[in-house]
């Protein structure tokens, strides 16, 4: 596909020539098709007028969505715009208060997750719903286990899973335990569930979150495969240069209520976005000037790790932003946690302003000034059962706010309600539990606490995942305006264009080691990828 | 994309026999330690590793051994039972009513404290799904329930078996012809033999690693979880009732106020034989050589003369050592 072969090719261009690839192997085009069936056939579904309530709000009002045979819808919405309350309706976690399905014209109410199923929907969430400790096998087919009178047949199971496997050319194999598998290849076995019931109608929710640029083209490719007239895929995503590359129509909701659907070839990005967030967006705010001249913070030399880490070099200067690129596997993410101590390191010379500093552990880290924002935001940086001051404070506790060993809890709420103001954390109050806030605000807790704890240095892994467009514009403001004021930062991250727009400079990694580095006015797409492609040892026979 | 998917294959390949080594390592683990240990005392004492003292090992196994198999559904399913050990002598009261005080046949009064057993399971079951409270809680609160009706259904005195010599036999007897071989033991195995073909082989197993696995993703599986989760606990529930009745027939009578504590010998011993106590992995064979473990040791230490106080210390430091050696070997892995 051409995703593959030319990383570097703009995003709209990529659609084009997926589309023209498309036509050229299948019968008609697909948004042509769709226009087609709607006037003689039904739609492959449709939901009409759907309201649903839980107590205390009103989670869809309205809603409405068509999708037809043979295309790929995509569906956008800021978080809390009823994205996955939709779905959750679609594969029968919870029943519309009012309002219609009809599959083919032919109306069905999904009871429970087996019966949608049956019906033909599967859904892929996004947080994946596998057993970790089962085998690649036994998830696919669970809940359909082939067996005779009292004992399973196991060795049935491996070989129809190793069919669709097949089928699907995934990297796995059957007997695989899931839990050892890298979040794509896992991704891919959520694929193969899904389609193992022979679904007509495929829904994900971001599916894209956790992959490189090369696990979305191949994502996509299957996608185009499983694209049949009689099947449909409806597409949730952020990503909008995703939706050009592989959506047909982009149906956009908000608050609840549909908004609108554009066809994908006639749409612009802005078009898209103005209808998410129901205003304009100034999108422009990328780094102003170069700071060469500044003091270097952050000086490391010769880091490896056990496993993946090889010599990599990095120099972090005083208020910049220094983007850390590569694919997934490249050691993006273990280089931050490396550097923060949370892995253990074979050798690194580590220096902080000249001064040769060890870093063993997370608690040194902080005690430098050094302060680590996970990926996994969720799991590693938040107590999402907490509150808001809560986890403002935690990792100040020792240093700020205690005295004799008692926390001085007025002065928790008091620094807390201070980050909420300043980087308008959108909460009810400080008290407010961290797990009912939107992504973004979450994100922005998560940086409040080290900025409390008066960290010059910040690592940031993926700042705006799972975060929506509208938060994520503050997100990048706001690490602007911490530059500005002379925060230094590192920020690592698996979306280009997000790269690009921010750093400084940008780090390449391939392979565990640093392949290239590109200043802010040199980089682009092209030339990112192009060094995060090398392979590390043909780059050192070239330089022989 | 031709990178990544030139390495991807060969990747695999690794990761295929890791995990093939990886699931039976900790068995291993647990099966070199018992041989160890079994060694070592053959050294220590030339009275250990007599026909009749491994007999006796064998046969003071079977009472953790039948409550930590049953017990393994449990865990493995991500939950965990404290009632086990009261529960048993609950049981074992009820078997004495229902043989001595209500002079039903052996075989229907064994079959009721068994279907007993699975009742005491079932409201656990229903406790933790219909009410959804925490395992712990749910079986703490039946821990205390059946230590006290236990007490309060035998009037706080034992029961005793006189004039039924056919029950004692279910524990003491030998159905191997001249020999002295205990079919407690033989009932053991039995039981564990087909608990594992269950765990392993059936829905009903495949369903309970799935469950603690990962509970939500199995509801959205379209897997009625609730059902599966009150079955793993009748499961375990019968299992109680069975050792209610192998240990009253050992004894000779129905003891109410002896079971307490056994429910941590239990869970010592499915911890020892690599059952991990989140749910999702284990086995009904891990549990077995793990209790084992535990009663080679009390023997062991016995006959080499170290005092009784030291048992229970050396225990604890043996499940110390045993869960270490499982985490640590799923770091480095």
């Amino acid at each position: 596909m051409p995703h593959s072969d030319q990383p570097e090719e703009q995003p709209r261009q990529d659609s084009a020539s997926g589309e023209a690839g498309e036509a050229a192997a299948k019968p008609p085009a697909t948004s042509a098709q769709g226009t087609e069936e709607t006037e003689g056939t039904p739609p492959l579904l449709e939901m009409r007028g759907i309201v649903k309530g839980f107590p205390g709000v009103r989670a869809l009002q309205d809603m409405r969505l068509s999708l037809a045979g043979g295309e790929v819808l995509a569906l956008v919405g800021e978080n809390g715009a009823g994205k996955s309350t939709l779905m959750k309706l679609l594969s029968g976690i919870h029943t519309p208060d009012e309002g219609e399905f009809f599959l083919d014209g032919r109306r069905v109410r999904p009871r429970d997750p087996r019966h949608a199923q049956e019906l033909g929907i599967s859904i892929i969430h996004q947080e994946f719903n596998l057993m970790p400790d089962l085998t690649v096998a036994q998830n696919i087919f669970i809940g359909r286990e082939p067996r005779g009178r009292f004992l399973l047949r196991d060795r049935e199971l491996n070989s129809r899973a190793g069919e669709l496997i097949e089928r699907l050319g995934l990297s796995v194999r059957p007997e695989q335990t899931v839990g050892t598998l890298t979040v794509a290849q896992q991704q891919m076995v959520e694929i193969a569930k899904a389609l193992s019931y022979d679904a007509r109608i495929l829904i994900m929710d971001e599916p894209t979150a956790a992959l490189n640029d090369a696990e979305v083209a191949a994502l996509h490719d299957l996608i185009r495969r499983f694209v049949q007239p009689d099947t449909g895929v409806i597409y949730v995503s952020h990503r909008m240069n995703e939706l050009e590359a592989v959506s047909d129509r982009i149906t956009v909701i908000r608050d609840g209520r549909y908004v609108d659907t554009l066809n994908t070839a006639e749409a612009t990005m802005s078009q898209v976005i103005t209808r998410m967030v129901g205003r304009e967006l100034t999108t422009d705010v990328g780094p102003e000037d170069v700071r060469e001249d500044r003091e270097t913070v952050l000086n490391v030399t010769g880091l490896c790790t056990k496993s993946l880490l090889r010599d990599v070099n990095l120099r972090l200067r005083q208020g910049e932003i220094l983007g850390l690129a590569g694919l997934m596997g490249a050691g993006r993410t273990e280089v931050a946690r490396a550097l923060v101590g949370a892995d253990p390191v074979t050798s690194a010379e580590v220096t902080l302003r000249g001064r040769p500093v060890r870093v063993s552990n997370p608690a040194d880290a902080a005690g430098h000034g050094i302060g680590y924002l996970s990926e996994d935001r969720k799991q590693l940086g938040l107590l999402l059962d907490q509150d808001v001051s809560s986890n403002i404070g935690l990792g100040s506790l020792r240093t700020r706010f205690q005295s004799f060993g008692f926390v001085r809890d007025k002065a928790v709420r008091a620094a807390a309600r201070e980050s909420v103001e300043s980087l308008r954390i959108r909460t009810p109050s400080e008290n407010q539990l961290v797990k009912h806030l939107s992504g973004g605000n979450q994100q922005k807790v998560a940086l409040a606490k080290w900025l409390v704890k008066d960290c010059e240095i910040l690592i940031i892994d993926e700042p705006t995942r799972g975060i929506d467009v509208g938060a994520k514009e503050e997100i990048y403001r706001l690490l602007n305006d911490l530059a500005q004021e002379g925060k230094s930062i590192i920020m690592v991250s698996s979306e280009l264009p997000e790269l690009l727009r921010m750093s400084h400079r940008i780090v390449v990694m391939s392979e565990g080691r640093v392949t290239g580095e590109l200043s802010a006015e040199e980089a682009t797409q092209e030339k990112v990828m192009h060094y995060a492609t090398l392979r590390p040892e043909s780059e050192r026979a070239d330089a022989a | 994309m031709t990178a990544p998917a030139a390495a991807a294959p060969q990747q695999t390949d690794q990761d295929g026999i890791r995990t093939l080594v990886q699931g039976k390592v900790q068995q291993l683990l647990a099966f070199a330690s018992l041989i160890a240990i079994v060694v070592f005392f053959s050294f220590a004492s030339e009275n250990f590793l007599t026909y009749s003292n491994i007999t006796s090992v064998l046969f003071s196994t079977v009472v953790i051994g039948t409550l930590a198999v049953g017990a393994t559904f449990v865990i493995v399913s991500g939950g965990i039972d404290l009632s086990v050990g009261t529960g048993m002598s609950l049981c074992a009261v009820m078997a004495g009513v229902f043989i001595v005080n209500m002079g039903l046949p052996i075989w229907l009064g064994v079959l009721c404290t068994l279907l007993f057993g699975g009742l005491v399971g079932l409201v656990n079951g229903l406790n933790v799904t219909f009410l959804r409270l925490p395992p712990f809680i749910a079986t703490l609160a039946m821990m205390l329930v059946a230590e006290g009706l236990a007490l309060v259904i035998s009037g706080s005195s034992p029961i005793y078996f006189e004039g039924d010599s056919g029950y004692t036999d279910i524990s003491t007897g030998s159905v191997i012809p001249g020999t002295d071989f205990p079919n407690a033991v033989l009932i053991l195995a039995v039981a564990a033999l087909i608990a594992g073909v269950v765990l392993n082989r059936t829905l009903l197993g495949r369903y309970t690693y799935s469950i603690g696995s990962n509970e939500d993703a199995t509801g959205l599986s379209g897997i009625d979880v609730r059902k599966w989760k009150i079955i793993v606990y009748v499961i375990c529930g019968v299992f109680i009732g069975l050792a209610g009745v192998l240990i009253s027939a050992r004894l000779g009578s129905a003891q109410p106020a002896t079971g307490m504590g056994y429910e941590l010998q239990a869970i010592a011993a499915v911890v020892i034989g690599g059952t991990s106590l989140s749910g999702g992995r284990g086995s009904v064979l891990g549990t077995v050589i793990g209790a084992l473990i535990i009663s080679v040791l009390n023997n062991g230490l016995q006959i080499t003369s170290v005092p009784q106080e030291w048992q229970n210390v050396i225990l604890g430091c043996v499940i110390v050592a045993a869960v270490y050696a499982d985490q640590a070997r799923k770091r480095t892995s």
